[in-house]
């Protein structure tokens, strides 16, 4: 079906994984109410489950977005594999959160239902932030999925920490939010629009290139952007938040709302900007140089495991700025497998992290661990697992997917950067290896906390993500084509736009 | 005519992102936030005397969001607010900035 804008449906059907799940989250909602009524401390456990089928549900749509077909390749709602590609992330990082979080979420006596409306509302907004292609609507996608992760950052209205760290993030956030907003203002100006296609056309035929509005809305759209993705030195909200939320919300934070974030980035930089490579090409390669050195360096000092997952996260954002920099199709393919394994393993670590820490999130130092894979092999070996893929180890797909980057940024000509990124790997050795350590290396003192049996949705969703990072580590053959296939939707020819202008 | 709007909003948007750089109490740093989002709008209708109707409309987008920011971000002060009797983010270090 060829979906040209001319009737509402239209609208409707592109969108139709959005309108999935945004429904769902409703239904939650009421469902959630009308529970309350019943039982007033705590939802059932139940909503976990329905939650969860609504994420399916949604997959099933945006599978079938495949079938659809574009009119015009300046649509508003992109129908590209990259949408697809990046919204099947998004979904999967749902997922996860939901079954991760439940018993966690009882134990903090924390209502289930509004969390997970306010994650399926993030969702959303996610969806539409990457999968657009006017920065109007991709702004508006930005704050549907913003907003609602700073209410989950201080969802826990018991913990001072928990409302400190979303009054940090909401703070910067609306903050970053308001450069991002100010960029749109001067490329609409600049180049008469604000669809990442025609402005594209607009630079490329009129030679927009070198107006001064262009390249101010260009640099503090990368601001925005920079701020959103934690790239350094737009990060020093990141370690605050993240901190401060409760755990499974700061795997959601770390893992999905970054990820829209770097999909949105590729999405408008390689649409809208390849013109201007030179000039935005550099930014982020200096943004780049100074994340993985200033996040490494950081996170070697860090005792409390939380905080170092946090700079952990900063530093892995470097590493798919370089993939970024790189702006190519082997870059963006690349960036987009780095991206699933990125996913994968900081839920999973985050993961561990929360069935360790126990209530009211007390052992989250690293002498916690002490033991821990003797005490608890399944947790031991899949945290195992995700550390060494997040330090590339051989055999996980993080080291798989750094190779990859690297290939991209050698062929693009930045062997500076390639050498960084090789030089920060073995720095995060060091930290990554020393939790992995203490768990296999230290006896268990009388201080050590009692890890509880694991509940089944964690259980699940650690053995999926553990075997996940393995698998694409081993044969990442067939998920890389697929990645390449997403990321060539991307890179269209500039010739195939310029009879849209005028 | 449009070049004095966008003048102004420029010096907003900069008067935003020093409120933002200087001052400590999280009502005036939200406020100063809103003035960056302002001028903003501002560009916005400037741009649309020259190019079309849409920046209008994006004006009314920008206020409904903005909107939904402040009812979140005053919501956070408040429960900030009932832990450590205080708006002034130089109290707030519990975490470490």
């Amino acid at each position: 079906m060829v979906i040209d804008y001319s009737t509402q449906l239209h609208y409707v059907l592109a969108l139709l994984p959005e309108t999935v799940l945004s429904v769902w989250a409703m239904l939650v909602l009421l469902l959630d109410v009308f529970q309350k009524g019943e039982r007033s401390e705590a939802s059932s456990p139940g909503i976990a489950w329905i939650t969860l089928l609504g994420v399916l549900l949604a997959a099933a749509a945006n599978l079938w977005l495949l079938t659809l077909r574009e009119a015009s390749p300046a649509g508003v709602i992109a129908i590209d594999s990259f949408r697809v590609f990046s919204n099947f992330l998004f979904l999967l990082a749902a997922a996860l959160f939901v079954l991760i979080s439940t018993r966690y979420l009882e134990q903090e006596h924390l209502r289930l239902g509004e969390i997970y409306v306010l994650v399926l509302l993030a969702t959303v907004g996610m969806m539409i932030f990457a999968g657009s292609r006017d920065l109007m609507v991709i702004f508006l996608g930005l704050e549907l999925m913003s907003v609602p992760v700073y209410v989950l950052t201080g969802v826990n209205r018991r913990s001072a920490r928990s409302a400190e760290g979303a009054l940090k993030y909401f703070l910067l956030g609306a903050f970053s939010s308001a450069f991002f907003l100010f960029g749109i203002a001067m490329i609409y100006g600049g180049t008469r629009s604000t669809n990442l296609t025609l402005i594209a056309a607009a630079i490329g035929v009129d030679g927009l290139g070198a107006n001064a509005l262009v390249k101010i809305g260009m640099a503090l759209l990368a601001v925005g952007f920079g701020f959103k993705v934690a790239a350094v030195p737009f990060h020093m909200w990141t370690p605050d938040a993240y901190e401060g939320a409760p755990a499974p919300i700061t795997g959601f934070m770390a893992a999905g709302v970054k990820a829209a974030a770097f999909a949105a980035f590729l999405r408008v930089f390689l649409t809208a900007f390849p013109g201007l490579w030179e000039t935005w090409g550099a930014m982020v390669f200096w943004l780049a140089i100074l994340t993985m050195v200033g996040a490494n360096l950081i996170a070697l000092v860090e005792p409390n495991v939380k905080r170092m997952l946090a700079y952990s996260s900063i530093s892995h954002a470097g590493y798919l700025l370089v993939a970024l920099a790189a702006a190519s199709a082997v870059g963006a393919a690349s960036f987009l497998f780095y991206l699933v394994v990125y996913t994968l393993m900081t839920m999973g670590a985050f993961a561990v992290l929360l069935a360790v820490a126990g209530p009211g999130e007390e052992w989250l130092d690293v002498e916690s661990y002490a033991g821990l894979g003797w005490r608890n092999p399944m947790l031991g070996v899949v945290m195992t697992v995700f550390l060494l893929s997040l330090a590339g180890f051989p055999f996980t797909g993080g080291f798989i997917g750094k190779v990859f980057i690297l290939r991209a940024a050698v062929e693009k000509g930045f062997v500076v950067l390639a050498v960084v990124l090789v030089l920060a790997s073995l720095v995060s050795y060091w930290y990554y290896l020393r939790v992995a350590w203490y768990m296999w290396f230290r006896e268990a003192t009388a201080d050590s906390p009692t890890v509880p049996a694991v509940p089944l949705g964690l259980r699940i969703a650690l053995v999926a993500a553990a075997a996940a990072v393995v698998l694409l580590g081993v044969f990442p053959g067939a998920f890389l084509s697929l990645a390449e296939r997403s990321a060539a939707s991307l890179m269209q020819a500039p010739s195939s736009v310029i009879g849209l202008l005028h | 005519m449009v070049q004095y709007s966008l003048w102004l909003s420029a010096v907003l948007f900069a008067l935003g992102v020093l409120g933002v750089v200087i001052r400590r109490n999280a009502i005036i740093l939200f406020m100063c936030v809103e003035l960056m989002l302002n001028a903003a709008n501002l560009a916005f209708v400037a741009f649309s005397r020259v190019v079309g109707i849409d920046g209008q409309v994006f004006v009314f987008f920008v206020m409904t969001v903005a909107a939904a920011e402040a009812a979140v971000g005053l919501a956070i002060v408040i429960s900030l607010f009932r832990h450590s009797e205080s708006v002034d983010t130089r109290n707030f270090n519990l975490l470490r900035w």
